[in-house]
């Protein structure tokens, strides 16, 4: 199935202000492209959480986002990516409760039931790439 | 050590009215004169030309003697950040003098390239360390500007109201990082202190995103008050918000929950009005 890509554009999420940023961009595009109150606000939700993950366990890294089409449906895909320790064990990481920080440990899976499509791709020492797609 | 001639110092002096018009025009066609007044910029150009000349005259080198030149840009620098000019507008005040000034060098030692090749170098370090000074300048001026912003902000982002005898209300707005919650949390618990109150409202309807660090905060909040003897009721929860929560899979179960304020306080009261019966 080909995948055309209609926008892009990509954000440094160094800080935790960044984090403030690419929740509004998220925000902006999903917006510019007649997302629905709910979705949208669940999209934003989960970049807030994985943009904060990107910050504080991953020592800082960029935001990927795209405006895709697919077989005439239009979705938004954001790609996380981090040179950070990685993750050691992906299940236990996308357990409900567990947390290697000071979190409530829900932001992982909170984000994966908040997207439609979601991808962990991480490995310890190799850093952290998670992509996760929202259909309109 | 190259130094300046004294012939490239008396040549700017005598032709100061033509480098000012060559400086001026080159300025304004590069867009540095935005939201500039025509005789502000004379001022401006004219007043950092006789400085310069002036410096450069007592000075035995061409960094020493620039301190009074320094403080003119700094000076400048300021009321151009305040006027909202980016940093590149504000250095190309010193750089769009660079042009003119080596037109007239060429002109004044048209016949000693050695020479004027040394005066270009002494003249164009002279006015790059300049430049960066005004840069440096701005950039001070900008980063005071942002910091009494922000001060400014976390004042303005708590402000605790009494709704009715006992109830207090905090209407929360925008983004709550850890900086934010920790000051919010802190006037509200003095805030029930200082008045006795028995029931506290978080209204969250100025939140836009309440992710698990927002929910977390809260949730400490609402410990925090509880451990004081009050309660706490958080209204606001608008549906998106709330669907959102229950896919997040935070359980805000054991919190008092409310649609918005005017229900939060409908219900308040009615409970200070079943403790007052109860007690009476």
């Amino acid at each position: 199935m080909n995948v055309n890509v209609n926008q892009s554009g990509s954000l440094a999420v160094r800080v935790e202000q960044d984090v403030v940023l690419a929740r509004q961009q998220a925000r902006k595009i999903a917006s510019e492209q007649g997302m629905r109150l709910v979705d949208l606000t669940k999209l934003v939700t989960a970049v807030s959480e994985l943009a904060r993950n990107t910050v504080v366990y991953g020592g800082g890294g960029d935001m990927d986002w795209q405006v895709i089409e697919q077989s005439g449906r239009i979705g938004l895909r954001m790609l996380f990516r981090d040179e950070g320790p990685g993750i050691a064990d992906t299940r236990l990481a996308l357990t409900d409760g567990w947390t290697s920080g000071s979190g409530l440990g829900l932001g992982l899976t909170g984000a994966r039931r908040l997207v439609d499509e979601f991808d962990l791709d991480t490995a310890p020492g190799q850093g952290t790439r998670i992509t996760i797609t929202r259909w309109i | 050590m190259a130094t300046l001639q004294g012939s490239t110092l008396e040549a700017i002096k005598n032709n100061q009215d033509q480098l000012l018009d060559q400086w001026i025009n080159s300025l304004e066609s590069n867009g540095a004169t935005r939201n500039l007044k025509e005789h502000e910029l004379r001022q401006q150009t004219s007043g950092f030309l006789q400085l310069l000349a002036n410096g450069l005259q007592q000075a035995d080198d061409a960094t020493g003697n620039a301190e009074e030149v320094r403080r003119f840009l700094e000076k400048l620098s300021a009321s151009r950040a305040q006027l909202g000019h980016d940093s590149h507008q504000t250095a190309y005040f010193i750089f769009a003098l660079k042009g003119p000034l080596f037109s007239l060098l060429q002109r004044v030692y048209a016949d000693q390239p050695a020479l004027l090749a040394e005066q270009l170098l002494v003249v164009s370090e002279l006015l790059d360390s300049l430049g960066m000074h005004t840069v440096r300048a701005y950039q001070i001026t900008r980063e005071a500007v942002i910091r009494r912003q922000q001060e400014e902000l976390l004042e303005l982002s708590t402000p605790v109201v009494k709704l009715w005898d006992g109830v207090l209300a905090l209407p929360l707005i925008g983004t709550l990082d850890s900086q934010r919650s920790q000051t919010v949390m802190e006037s509200l618990l003095q805030r029930i202190v200082d008045t006795g109150a028995e029931i506290a409202i978080i209204d969250i309807t100025g939140v836009p995103t309440v992710d698990t660090l927002v929910a977390q905060h809260l949730l400490k909040t609402v410990t925090a008050i509880r451990l004081m003897g009050a309660d706490c009721i958080i209204s606001g929860v608008r549906p998106q918000i709330a669907q959102t929560i229950v896919h997040l899979g935070l359980d805000l179960s054991s919190i008092t929950t409310k649609a918005n304020l005017a229900d939060a306080l409908k219900l308040a009261i009615k409970r200070l009005d079943v403790g007052d019966s109860a007690r009476g």
